[in-house]
């Protein structure tokens, strides 16, 4: 009974349960510190088990829609309706059960590896609840199949995101770094609004199915797609519009920082939606696709140089986040570039896009996994300055190991899973333009210096006095990094059947147009 | 060019609000440009629901079926609510900042560089 | 799902489960060499000393390597790329915004005229 209401109301849930349970956080902290803790256990626990439960129908019988308010909500159109749907609908194909997934492993791993409070005391409620908010936000977007509750679920994400930035003042540094992240989220979001009212104002709808089917691609059209892709490569830290990243990711709480991670490959998985599903076949696709080519090679060269240079452990992490996103973007950027051209997609533009898609969840755990030991060490060490580290590979054994485990995979060292998925894109790169790929694989040596930089300074050395008494981190963080670093072994050693399993349907999903409009419209 | 002024203006306060943002070096300048750019864009969701001569979208007593499209003030008054939110937010930070940086001119609001 | 497979990537293969099997008896083997040379060196004589250039060795405490020292030659060989994108990460929130607008316009402009 109860697994029958849970399986066919699964999207609804996926918002529902962490919404109650950002509600509920402060009501739960009256009770106590453990009441709390178990509490948001719970509820990351309870989301992750409804996406995997999500994902497992959406690969075994096919995309999953949701009509709210609707009487069956697998019926996304009513008899009365005329023919279009008139209700707020979640479309969950591969690809959006296939982020959903993601989003739910990080935060759950983000909820564990927060609960033990170090030297915040007070206000951990207010935390815990903004991190839940943000799960909704992300969830949300990637679920969501309409164009309005996008933008309502970006703003959300982006607020939580910005208060949970700022949530350690620090001096009003971190609040800094908050304020940048909402002035330009909230300008972003506005910006992408106006984009929702031009496709509105022209097709009577906010539908993307609907929208997608009726696409003229005129002016309108066009300046629309420009206003969307900015603004949602500007959240996913496109090079020239990176600046804020690196200043949000260094500022954030450690657990938040992986998290937002993930938000930001969120907003990457719009960019992708509104180029594949929304526009798809009727785009101009080569512009675009060598548009979004050229943002990701820009974000891989800048990101990767700048972060050689940096002192603070965060923000060279952040400028590799930055580079990381490139290879995202080079890699769906040349599927997006052949989409018309069924051969080349044959030959190597589906690889290409299942190696974009592929490093996108690596990225989310081995990022993931990095961060979160740059706030180990912040927790033990006090600082995130590389030159005042060093020496902490004689006390915080593990730590070191996750992140050896976690610097291999971004470097794309075999057998990690960052090769698998750089592997792919080289391969399929070069077949569409080899100097791509070779830039690709100039900025992974980089990558690899860079990291090698981080670990001597950090873990090498003999011990110094300032650390003697530092020991390893507690145990639920060590969990949380335990988990991430199993997650990116495990695959890196089988990357074909994870590829098989979730990327393929993913990017099949994202190519083919049709189905997606089928999929609410009716018809095929 | 009558029927498209709505338009016009939504855009020419998106238009004024970014210049606002642009120009101006106080924090709390920039977010009441900001507030105007979302402005412009209620005013351009609201104006592309509206129809000649339709009443308000109430069917109890209404004078004629001729009505304006309520999902797109439905969505305008969302984005009242979320812009409400947002400006709060940035306005307790810029509060903040004030606090500990001593001002709340943008460009010194710059420890986070390179 | 077979439990060794390997990864299509369109031109090429990859196969992790073979490498690290390859890498394991590549690693016994060279343990096996190892095993073969002699295990203490022998006893009053400065054979398992380092050695540098007859200098004084320091202790370990005084010889950590800062972050900030690695890599410099390669700066230094960048200096003129580092000159110009240093700088542009001013971080103050107006350029951020221009830098947006800048991208946004371009694009726009890239949809008008294609």
């Amino acid at each position: 009974m109860i697994g029958e209401f849970w399986s066919i109301n699964a999207p609804a849930l996926l918002i529902a349960i962490p919404m109650l349970g950002a509600f509920a956080t402060p009501l739960l902290g009256k009770m106590g510190k453990t009441p709390r803790n178990l509490w948001i256990l719970l509820i990351t626990a309870l989301t992750f088990a409804t996406s995997a439960l999500l994902a497992a129908e959406v690969y075994t019988t096919g995309p999953v829609i949701y009509t709210f308010g609707a009487v069956d909500p697998a019926v996304a159109l009513v008899s009365d309706s005329g023919g279009i749907p008139v209700r707020i609908i979640f479309n969950v194909d591969a690809m959006s059960a296939f982020m959903a997934l993601m989003a739910s492993v990080v935060g759950l791993v983000a909820g564990i590896y927060s609960l033990p409070s170090g030297k915040m005391k007070s206000g951990r409620d207010g935390y815990f609840s903004l991190l839940l908010l943000l799960l909704v936000g992300i969830l949300g977007m990637v679920c969501t199949g309409d164009l309005f509750n996008f933008f309502v679920f970006l703003e959300i994400s982006s607020l939580a995101g910005a208060a949970l930035v700022a949530y350690r003042i620090d001096k009003g540094v971190a609040v800094e770094a908050g304020l940048k992240y909402a002035f330009l989220s909230s300008l972003a979001g506005l910006i992408f609004l106006y984009a929702v009212a031009l496709l509105y104002g022209q097709y009577d709808s906010l539908n993307i199915a609907v929208i997608a089917e009726r696409m003229q691609f005129g002016f309108l059209d066009k300046v629309a797609l420009a206003l969307f892709l900015t603004g949602l490569a500007m959240k996913a830290g496109a090079v020239p519009m990176h600046f804020w990243m690196p200043d949000t990711y260094s500022m954030a709480p450690s657990a938040i920082t992986a998290f937002l991670v993930v938000s930001s490959q969120a907003s990457l998985y719009g960019v992708f939606r509104i180029a594949f599903t929304l526009y798809g076949l009727r785009l101009n696709y080569v512009t675009v696709g060598w548009f979004i080519i050229i943002l990701g090679v820009l974000s891989m060269l800048v990101g990767v140089s700048m972060a050689i240079l940096q002192e603070n452990v965060k923000r060279l992490m952040a400028y590799h986040s930055i580079s990381q996103t490139g290879y995202m973007l080079l890699g769906v950027g040349v599927g997006l570039a052949v989409l018309g051209d069924p051969a080349m997609m044959e030959s190597f533009g589906l690889t290409a896009m299942e190696g974009g898609l592929f490093h996108l969840v690596n990225n989310a755990m081995y990022k993931g996994l990095l961060f979160l030991t740059a706030g180990a060490i912040f927790f033990r060490a006090g600082t995130h300055n590389l030159n005042k580290l060093g020496g902490l590979g004689h006390s915080m054994k593990l730590t070191m190991l996750f992140f050896i485990i976690g610097a291999l995979a971004i470097a794309g060292i075999p057998p990690f899973n960052g090769f698998s998925s750089k592997l792919m894109i080289y391969e399929s790169v070069f077949a569409f333009n080899p100097l791509l790929a070779i830039i690709a694989m100039v900025v992974s040596i980089l990558t690899l210096a860079s990291f090698v930089k981080v670990f001597h300074a950090i873990f090498m050395g003999p011990k110094r006095g300032e650390y003697a008494g530092v020991n390893e981190v507690p145990v639920p963080m060590l969990a949380a990094m335990g988990i991430l670093a199993l997650l990116t072994v495990l695959m890196g050693i089988f990357p074909q059947q994870f590829v098989d399993l979730m990327i393929r349907p993913a990017a099949g999903a994202l190519v083919n147009q049709g189905s997606y409009i089928a999929s609410v419209m009716g018809g095929l | 060019m009558f029927a498209n002024l709505p338009f016009i203006t939504a855009g020419i306060l998106i238009i004024i609000g970014i210049v606002t943002i642009v120009t101006q070096h106080n924090l709390i300048k920039m977010v009441m440009g900001l507030a105007v750019v979302e402005a412009g864009v209620n005013l351009m969701l609201v104006a592309t629901g509206y129809r000649e001569g339709g009443a308000a979208p109430i069917f109890t007593n209404a004078p004629s079926t001729e009505m304006v499209m309520p999902t797109a003030q439905a969505m305008a008054l969302t984005n009242i609510v979320i812009g409400i939110a947002t400006t709060a937010l940035l306005l307790s930070f810029i509060l903040i900042i004030f606090r500990k940086y001593g001002s709340a001119d943008v460009r010194d609001m710059r420890r986070l560089k390179g | 799902m077979a439990l060794i497979a390997t990864l299509d990537t369109g031109f090429g293969a990859w196969n992790p489960v073979i490498w690290i099997v390859t890498m394991m008896v590549a690693l016994v083997i060279a343990w096996l060499i190892r095993s073969r040379g002699e295990s203490v060196q022998p006893p009053g004589t400065e054979a398992g000393k380092p050695y540098l250039s007859g200098n004084d060795i320091p202790y370990p405490e005084e010889t950590h390597v800062a972050a900030s020292n690695l890599y410099w030659g390669f700066t230094d060989a960048m200096k003129r790329y580092y000159g110009r994108a240093v700088p542009l990460h001013t971080g103050i929130l107006t350029d951020y915004v221009l830098w947006y607008i800048g991208v946004l316009a371009l694009a726009i402009i890239m949809a008008g005229v294609l």
